[in-house]
């Protein structure tokens, strides 16, 4: 069966809620417009506006809305259009959402799923395309998932929803329209990384829409002899550090691949977590291509100049080797 | 403040040991000094500066191994004064042999920090530093095929493995990878055989992969010109007699001022003929290999100062101290084989160069002349040339040329 991204996560939320009569979706433009990237389309006939909801452009009260919402018996899905428009919730996120559990003392939780776009690529500059995956990642109480394939679209938020405790989900821009074959789309973990290549001479670390050029850079690399081995994280809060360091144990060497920028990253963590858990099986440095440290580029070239690209990948790989 | 640095002394090296410094810090040199011996799988060569100053401070010690382009020394201009160059202090104390390698100044340094090539400590990776104590061998044998030279695992585990193959041996076979003693005047003659060895072919390889070599050939009669060089001699005490190679050496280069495509590099921007004709002397050294250093400007010397050149470089190539000039300025090279009895030689050109002339053995042979049969003293002259640089028929009036000089020997 042929699948697509869209198709997975339009699918996960219909049959979640097909299943479960207290799953909702709110957010801008799910409902009647059928989503800002066509996720939703379809599900506002089927479900009616009490389940599917239009909110105003206002994501601190509609997060919070979701939050109360969960509070009180819901299991509700939040769709906020960016990852950049999600900053204007991070108050009810940060300071609500992830700790409510502890500063219950376990009397409350939040069984919320929120999902956003994330990433560059599709030309639409520096306030709708940034990676700040890491930001979340740094927040005890919440779950931060990645999903980079179709199979995992569908069954990480499947999971998801059955998650007692907050969990946001980053769906890259460049995703969406991926395809693959599957013979079903059923619920995958939300605790491992995924070891989505194997390889013994480097070790390739990346997420979300990075992916496919990583596998791209590791083809490559492997026509010229050099066999990459490719972990997706898939689940950026808990990192699954276990399934990181046995590969690196194997390969010796370490390439991070992260369209977040460099400083302060997810890379730089987990470039640290391979250093504290792997440091006498290194072979040579750790090292990372991330996004070049501008604010997204409008214009095709640049922005693409200034994303992770295969090549740039295939050269920090390469350098880790001598000439010889 | 000026950085002298480790010369190219031909297409094939890539590095060079120090041997012998021959300056100190605050000697004046001039242009043209020879200051440092420096060994490379050829020769031991002596190193010229070519700049006009005092020297500041010399920043590779006798014994280092460093890549072609590492500064070696620091020289000062007139009027320029030392300036301490940072220094890591702790470096100093703990590795004497390293305190003076240039330690990077702080502006010099970008955000990511790229390492001289000397001047650190040698790097280990750690799991290659974890497997060498593991396995029990000897990190400072080994050298480094990883990232800015670094030991890596697979240096540690193949020196392992040649240890483990070697240890059953008898005593005497030597353990590369383990020699604390100092080496033998033998084993380093056989080591320097095998890297020349080497060094010949790569650029021989080279030469044939990338050149397109074109061959042509010509006799020519030496009867007029051995004539006029007996009579020359005649005159001369023994140790000042010419040798008709020399007539030979004059007459390429003569010639190749004439036809300046013969003369010059091919590069990667294309050809470019030399402003002056140095001729490449191809030498074969006693212990086997063979070296091909300069004579500069043949085309303005006479010939008794030639033949003296000529005796020097071939001594001074065979004991081993040739001048880093003399390695890199080769323009055009002959080979003269006729010594050792083949009728002609057609050479493999030694890149950048992109010509060479070959020189077979003068013997009496019969000839045609003017409708006649004569027996007459002959020798082969050939050229290989670089297609690329030159045409055939430009190479047939460039061999003709060499042909019409040394029958006017007047004229050289």
């Amino acid at each position: 069966m042929k699948a697509n991204y869209r198709g997975a996560v339009h699918d996960a939320i219909a049959e979640a809620m097909r299943a479960d009569e207290r799953v909702v979706l709110l957010g801008e433009d799910v409902g009647r417009y059928g989503g800002t990237y066509a996720v939703s389309k379809g599900l506002l006939e089927e479900f009616g506006p009490d389940r599917i909801r239009d909110t105003p452009i206002s994501e601190l009260g509609f997060v919070g809305i979701g939050i109360g919402a969960a509070l009180n018996g819901l299991r509700p899905i939040v769709e906020i259009m960016t990852v950049n428009f999600s900053l204007l919730a991070l108050d009810q996120i940060v300071n609500t959402a992830a700790p409510l559990r502890h500063m219950s003392n376990g009397q409350f939780s939040v069984p919320l799923v929120i999902r956003m776009a994330t990433g560059a690529g599709r030309q639409l500059a520096a306030q709708h395309s940034h990676s700040l995956e890491n930001w979340y990642a740094h927040i005890p109480g919440i779950t931060v998932l990645a999903p980079a394939t179709v199979a995992d679209a569908y069954g990480m938020l499947r999971t998801a929803l059955s998650n007692p405790d907050p969990v946001i989900i980053f769906e890259h821009v460049g995703l969406y329209n991926t395809s693959t074959d599957l013979d079903a789309l059923e619920p995958t973990d939300i605790a491992r990384a995924a070891v989505r290549r194997n390889g013994t001479d480097a070790t390739l670390i990346t997420y979300g829409g990075s992916l496919p050029k990583v596998l791209d850079a590791a083809e490559q690399l492997a026509q010229t002899g050099i066999d990459c081995e490719v972990i997706d994280l898939r689940v950026l809060r808990p990192l699954d550090d276990a399934t990181i360091l046995e590969s690196v144990r194997k390969t010796h060497r370490a390439v991070i691949v992260d369209e977040g920028w460099r400083t302060g990253s997810l890379a730089a963590e987990v470039s640290a977590r391979i250093v504290e858990g792997a440091f006498y099986d290194l072979d040579a440095p750790i090292a990372r291509v991330c996004t070049v440290e501008v604010p997204i580029p409008y214009a095709k070239h640049l922005e693409q100049a200034a994303l992770p690209q295969p090549d740039t990948i295939v050269a920090a790989v390469r350098g880790l080797f001598g000439d010889n | 403040m000026i950085e002298f640095n480790m010369p190219a002394l031909g297409a094939d090296m890539d590095e060079g040991t120090l041997n012998e410094w021959l300056v100190k810090p605050g000697d004046t040199v001039t242009r043209g000094q020879i200051v440092a011996v420096v060994e490379t799988t050829k020769a031991a060569v002596e190193i010229e500066c070519w700049h006009d100053g005092v020297v500041g401070e010399l920043l590779v010690p006798i014994g280092q191994t460093v890549a072609v382009g590492a500064p070696l020394a620091t020289i000062l201009e007139a009027g320029e004064k030392a300036e301490p160059r940072a220094s890591a202090p702790a470096a100093a104390t703990e590795a004497p042999q390293q305190d003076a390698a240039p330690a990077q100044a702080p502006q010099a340094i970008p955000v990511a920090v790229t390492p001289s090539p000397v001047g650190h400590r040698q790097w280990v990776s750690p799991v290659a530093r974890r497997t060498a104590a593991s396995l029990g061998v000897d990190l400072k044998t080994l050298r480094g095929t990883g990232p800015q030279g670094a030991i890596t695992l697979q240096d540690v585990e193949h020196a392992a493995a040649t240890a483990h193959h070697e240890a059953p041996m008898p005593a005497p076979a030597p353990k590369p990878a383990a020699s604390a003693e100092p080496k033998s005047a033998a084993e380093k003659a056989r080591e320097r055989g095998a890297a020349m060895r080497a060094s010949i072919a790569a650029a021989m390889s080279r030469s044939k992969r990338e050149i397109p070599h074109y061959y042509l050939a010509d006799e020519i009669i030496l009867d007029t010109a051995l004539g006029w060089l007996t009579e020359q001699n005649a005159g001369l005490p023994i140790t000042e007699r010419m040798l008709p190679a020399v007539l030979q050496l004059k007459a390429v280069a003569l010639a190749a001022q004439r036809y300046t495509e013969f003369s010059g590099f091919w590069n990667d921007d294309g050809y470019k003929a030399a402003p002056a004709v140095h001729v490449g002397v191809a030498i074969s050294l006693r212990g086997g290999g063979l070296v091909a250093p300069a004579i500069h400007d043949v085309a303005e010397k006479k010939l008794d100062e030639l033949m003296r050149d000529l005796t020097d470089l071939v001594a001074r190539a065979r004991a081993g101290s040739l001048r880093s000039s003399e390695m890199s300025d080769p323009t055009i090279t002959v080979t003269n084989l006729g010594d050792k009895g083949v009728d002609a030689v057609f050479g493999v050109i030694y890149p950048p160069q992109v010509a060479i002339v070959g020189f077979g053995k003068p013997a009496q042979r019969v000839v045609v002349v003017d409708g006649g049969i004569r027996v007459a003293t002959t020798v082969q002259s050939s050229l290989a040339a670089d297609h690329r640089a030159s045409d055939g028929a430009r190479g047939a009036l460039f061999l003709a040329e060499i042909n019409r000089l040394l029958q006017q020997p007047d004229e050289l």
